[in-house]
């Protein structure tokens, strides 16, 4: 490989892979049995971030920039005047195992911009999904774009290589997408969704019958949305990621403030603020549908269609819903404990196991790790030193943050810094 | 009675056999220290405590019985932790889990229950990020070596990790901190002790050791890192939160340009 053609390749085709922000490596187990390389046991390890935070686990690139459509939000649209590259299959796999022995990724993750046709650019990812696992014997984690459009047999066997499989939905409405992606038929990214769970369910229906079916991406499909490009209210958003989760069984919807990168007169100009706590807001959000319990409806609904930016949107719910409080520490149930503003999912575990021993009380409670700033209004425990007084939601809110720390309003990573 | 003071080797079993001869001896004013940091306090009886494999067998069988596989693994990593009077704590712990006729583990309101599982929890997280944060390099002899400085004593807990990893590739982590290492020769693992040339500088690549080709890589890696990075969400303070700067020194991709 010649190292300094690779080197220029590598930059172009990893900047423009950058704003795809789906980066976990988790959720796949590939355990290493034939003392091959590579072992994904189903927890994502992070090897490093970038200074704007994110985690890298993955090499993240494009196959290539080189791309047919034009798509108004996309680096890569073809009326973009950029430099172009191409890798060739080879390429990737020796840089994916290079890499993966140097203990600086957990395998790989590869897109492309659509060069001649679906099929053709999909039929490439594929080819070095099948090098990395048949030839160089390697277990570590694939994922694979899905390109909108590809054929059934192709999307069938990326999932027989690549651990999780996505294709980015990126406007949430058919509306917005007709306007910003004038080639994309919204159909077309639906039919290789469907296709993958439908091999999905296939898969373990004949896995419990024969037990050496081969697995079919063991780490699910996820799908990206980008915020703040066309408009979408919060509940759009949600809603959309919530029938997503429903009717294809996601794993993971990601959200991505949309950066500024066009002059194109239908989205935010170039300099415009990147939405990032409105971004971090919906991650919340996303959060506290898939391990909180709570469903959509009660955290945006038509009466309330914007996510609050100044609060977290358990505590704005907690303030709509004043009427569930204060929740008894020593007697509620899980579901109740974890809606308790400044109680993580952590601390509710560790409520239902101490209060076993005793009755909690405030200085149990602190010890734990609640957030006591945001708690004390919503909870009773064995200690009458912080009896709840009766006060309005406005009340309660304006107190909260006149005493917030720096933590509480920072801005910050999305996916680690949630509640409690 | 007088203040007693337990010297032990530094080993696990070491401590577990000074834990067998507290309840031994139903010794109830005591402090455990490692012999290396050893404060020598004034007025205490001091006893050198030997290592015995079957008494710290014991103790642990003992401790399995009565508490859960988390808790014991807990005491464990928390006692690689190396901190000051740590053993102490697990002490206390451990006397708690044995007096006590029901299941402890998590009875949090407990000091030491709780000092314990916090403890355990730091040395867990130096443990995920040395899984991350190790960077093999290629040396001439074709071995993948990476050295490590890290707080705690992770060395034997992330061994596992590293050999279900890389089973195809020979590799070496070095702790040079506490100067021993681990060693897969692509059957088996192996503690192991080096010596390094005066002039081996542990945070370059050097041409005398490391192969042609890694050089070519770490530029790949470095520059790989650099395309990344979307500077209009620059945010520096998560950055160095998630990647603290005692690591930056062995990380390639934080290194000046090559
Ligand atoms: S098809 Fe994909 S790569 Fe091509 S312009 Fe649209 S979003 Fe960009």
């Amino acid at each position: 490989m010649s190292f300094e053609r690779t080197l220029e390749k590598l930059k172009i085709l990893a900047d423009a892979a950058k704003y795809d922000v789906s980066c976990s490596s988790s959720g796949s187990k590939r355990t290493n049995t034939n003392k091959g390389l590579g072992d994904s046991t189903g927890m994502g390890i992070c090897h490093s971030y970038t200074e704007d935070g994110r985690c890298v686990s993955l090499l993240k690139i494009l196959l290539t920039n080189h791309c047919i459509f034009d798509c108004a939000y996309c680096v890569t649209r073809k009326s973009n005047d950029v430099k172009r590259a191409a890798f060739k299959v080879q390429e990737v796999v020796d840089l994916t195992i290079n890499f993966y022995r140097r203990n600086y990724i957990e395998g790989l993750f590869l897109s492309s911009g659509i060069f001649k046709s679906a099929d053709y650019t999909m039929e490439r990812l594929v080819a070095v999904a099948k090098k990395l696992r048949l030839e160089e014997n390697f277990n570590g984690y694939i994922h694979l774009k899905s390109i909108p459009g590809a054929s059934d047999e192709l999307m069938r066997e990326a999932g027989l290589y690549a651990d999780r499989l996505s294709v980015n939905i990126e406007i949430p409405t058919k509306s917005g997408l007709k306007l910003l992606a004038p080639d994309k038929n919204f159909d077309d990214f639906i039919k290789p969704m469907e296709k993958v769970k439908n091999e999905i369910i296939q898969y373990k229906s004949e896995k419990k019958i024969i037990k050496s079916t081969p697995k079919y991406a063991p780490a699910g499909q996820s799908t990206q949305m980008i915020v703040g490009a066309s408009g979408e209210n919060d509940f759009q958003i949600l809603k959309t990621a919530e029938h997503y989760y429903k009717n294809y069984n996601l794993k993971r919807v990601y959200y991505s403030g949309y950066v500024p990168i066009s002059y194109d007169d239908r989205l935010p100009s170039i300099g415009s603020e990147v939405p990032m706590l409105r971004e971090n807001r919906l991650y919340q959000s996303d959060w506290l549908t898939r391990f909180y319990g709570f469903q959509t409806n009660e955290i945006v609904n038509l009466n309330h269609q914007q996510l609050d930016l100044d609060i977290d949107p358990k505590l704005s719910w907690a303030l709509r819903n004043l009427h569930e409080f204060p929740v008894d520490v020593n007697k509620a149930d899980k579901r109740m404990l974890a809606r308790i503003p400044g109680v993580g999912m952590k601390s509710v575990t560790k409520i239902l196991m101490a209060r076993k021993y005793r009755r909690l009380n405030w200085d149990h409670l602190k010890k734990i790790g609640i957030a006591f700033n945001r708690a004390q209004y919503f909870l009773v425990c064995d200690s009458n030193l912080f009896e709840r007084r009766d006060l309005p939601a406005e009340k309660i809110k304006a107190n909260i943050l006149r005493n917030s720390n720096s933590k509480y309003d920072k801005l910050l990573s999305p996916q680690l810094n949630l509640f409690s | 009675m007088q203040h007693k003071s337990l010297i032990y080797d530094g080993t696990f079993e070491g401590f577990l056999s000074c834990v067998f001869y507290v309840f031994e001896y139903k010794l109830s004013d005591v402090t455990i220290q490692n012999e290396f940091v050893n404060q020598n306090e004034l007025f205490a009886d001091t006893e050198t405590i030997l290592t015995d494999k079957q008494k710290s067998n014991r103790v642990w069988k003992g401790l399995k019985q009565k508490a859960s596989t988390l808790t014991s693994t807990k005491i464990y990593y928390a006692f690689l932790s190396e901190q000051p009077k740590v053993e102490n704590v697990l002490l206390d712990y451990i006397q708690y889990i044995f007096k006590s006729s029901e299941k402890v583990d998590t009875d949090f309101t407990q000091p030491s229950v709780l000092k314990t599982s916090q403890i355990a929890k730091n040395v867990s997280r130096e443990k995920h990020r040395m899984e991350a944060f190790v960077r093999f390099k290629l040396t001439k002899d074709n071995i993948y070596f990476a050295n490590i400085e890290p707080n705690f004593n992770v060395l034997p807990l992330i061994a596992r990790h590293f050999k279900s990893r890389y089973a195809d590739q020979k590799w070496i982590i070095y702790d040079i901190r506490r100067n021993y290492g681990l060693f897969y020769d692509l059957l088996k693992l192996d503690f192991i002790d080096l010596d390094f040339p005066d002039n081996f500088d542990f945070s370059k690549t050097s041409s005398d050791f490391f192969s042609e080709q890694e050089f070519d890589f770490q530029k790949l890696w470095k520059d790989y890192f650099d395309s990344t990075n979307i500077k209009e969400r620059k945010n520096m303070k998560l950055h160095v939160r998630h990647v603290p700067k005692r690591y930056w020194k062995y990380l390639s991709e934080k290194q000046p340009n090559l």
